[in-house]
């Protein structure tokens, strides 16, 4: 349900659409051949409801939004996702949508999108490398689609997974990983109000690089969690495999909540930099549940974080 | 065209290698200032001071076998190749230190609880005895056989080298494995195998 959610963070804080657009010609007409794959100005807005969801933080701009990508299915470089992605047909675009549901089916993106109310939410981005942004995502509430196709009582968890297209992805003609990249989110984490399916970021529809046409955005686990261009969700009753966890279990837990406290085995997570901030950008603390913990500690109540982490 | 290849080598004093040498990192250093190195320059330059280091690492590793295999001699200019290789792997740890990790206590653990880190800076400390005794009067000192024992230490820089850019690699990835690949069939070439047939005809007598 759209609106559910309060904030001290308005449109205003935004930065003005005319600004990052102007920003975006400057840089096309300065560079237009080399940027020709990185999503230019989109046709169309999508009027999403303007009752952001944020802290008192400024978003980080289009620019940074979309070039700065770990989405491996396009290459391990930050920046091929805005090179290559652009190969990814989006539309149409369907989700097979099965397990414990009580209307399991294939749904074309049109008809997931015709009953929902599509909302800004203004999250912060933080990558299990220690890097961390500000994105002004626009979408709706998981449980939104969940309640429409009914879930199970015995449905425990939601695994998802990511297109697969050797022909449009070139990052998957090599195991990185285990492709398709799957994920996988505890029933009340999916159904939580902070949890979105993501279409679209200031205002425009998702740049493929982003993870179009629609995406996950969990804003208090690690990046890898918020899974990108989904092409399938299943109700399950056990604990699913997601991707990184399969590749190195004691570096990639199932749960992978943002967390000071946890070291990963190659990074200390005490401490991130936000991008944007250029060569000498200062370190901050990282916040546990990366600050969203009155909203979802309690979802975690008793369990040693640490052991699942 | 082996002897005018060498009679050119001859002709460059080391001092340009050294000046030159100047030039990549000011290079990468001016891209991550005026954004050329993407929005977060920070990594990008610790990388690609990495990257370079590893690649003059392996220049230096393959003077020896260009010269066996195709007569082009190097030699003259593979100090100055090593010294070059120390000030990159300085920079990039500088780099890694004062832009990236930044707090000292963070620094510190990073050492000693991440392998790839570890690994890192073994390459890095193997080095400094190396960095410290590439002048003519060390080599005098400590006598050509000495002096050539003690920079044998080149051999598991390298690899130390290479697994590091392994080690910190997330998933499978080619590019650090293409790196190893090289290091290891150059260090294949400077086993002395007639030595160990010898002795392991010897062994099984």
């Amino acid at each position: 349900m759209a609106g559910r959610y309060k904030s001290d963070l308005n449109w205003s804080d935004v930065t003005p659409k005319d600004v990052w657009l102007n920003r975006r010609k400057l840089m096309a007409g300065a560079g237009a051949v080399a940027l020709g794959s990185i999503a230019g100005p989109a046709a169309a807005s999508l009027n999403a409801r303007k009752t952001a969801y944020g802290e008192a933080l400024e978003p980080n701009t289009w620019d940074e939004i979309t070039s700065y990508n770990n989405f491996y299915e396009f290459g391990t470089d930050k920046g091929d996702p805005a090179r290559y992605a652009g190969e990814l047909t989006t539309d149409p675009w369907t989700i097979e949508i099965g397990g414990l549901v009580d209307r399991p089916g294939s749904y074309g993106l049109e008809d997931i999108l015709k009953d929902v109310t599509l909302e800004e939410r203004i999250y912060r981005l933080r990558c299990v490398e220690r890097w961390a942004m500000v994105v002004p995502w626009v979408g709706f509430e998981l449980a939104d689609l969940l309640d429409r196709v009914g879930v199970q009582p015995s449905a425990k968890y939601v695994a998802f997974e990511t297109a697969l297209r050797p022909e449009e992805m070139r990052g998957v003609r090599f195991p990185v990983i285990e492709w398709p990249y799957k994920e996988g989110l505890r029933l009340d984490e999916a159904m939580h109000p902070l949890t979105i399916l993501a279409t679209g970021l200031y205002d425009e529809p998702m740049p493929n690089q982003n993870g179009a046409p629609i995406r996950v955005v969990v804003p208090w686990k690690y990046g890898y969690k918020s899974i990108k261009s989904i092409v399938k969700i299943t109700l399950v009753e056990e604990q699913p495999p997601t991707a990184w966890n399969e590749y190195s279990a004691h570096e990639y837990g199932f749960y992978s909540n943002v967390n000071p406290e946890r070291d990963h085995p190659r990074w200390s997570q005490k401490y991130e930099r936000r991008v944007g901030g250029g060569l000498f950008a200062r370190q901050t603390p990282t916040a546990k549940f990366n600050g969203y913990g009155e909203e979802v500690a309690h979802l975690y109540a008793g369990m040693d974080l640490i052991v699942n982490h | 065209m082996v002897k005018r290849v060498n009679r050119a080598i001859g002709l460059v004093p080391p001092l340009a290698i050294y000046v030159l040498a100047v030039l990549p990192p000011v290079w990468f250093l001016w891209q991550a200032q005026t954004g050329r190195l993407g929005v977060e320059p920070i990594k990008a330059l610790e990388h690609e001071l990495g990257e370079l280091a590893l690649q003059v690492l392996i220049a230096t590793l393959a003077v020896r076998p260009v010269n066996k295999w195709t007569g082009i001699n190097f030699l003259k200019l593979r100090r100055a190749f090593g010294v070059v290789t120390f000030f990159y792997v300085l920079l990039h740890l500088l780099v890694w230190l004062v832009l990236d990790v930044q707090f000292l206590d963070q620094i510190w653990a990073d050492i000693v609880k991440r392998p790839y880190i570890t690994v890192g800076m073994g390459a890095f400390a193997l080095m400094i005895p190396l960095a410290l005794t590439s002048n003519n009067l060390s080599l005098r000192k400590l006598g050509p056989v000495r002096w050539r024992r003690l920079h044998r230490l080149m051999y598991p820089v390298v690899l130390l080298g290479a697994i590091h850019f392994v080690m910190l690699s997330k998933g499978f990835q080619l590019e650090p494995y293409v790196y190893l690949g090289v290091i290891l069939a150059l260090l294949a070439t400077r086993i002395r195998w007639a030595g160990w047939r010898a002795a392991w005809a010897g062994s099984a007598s």
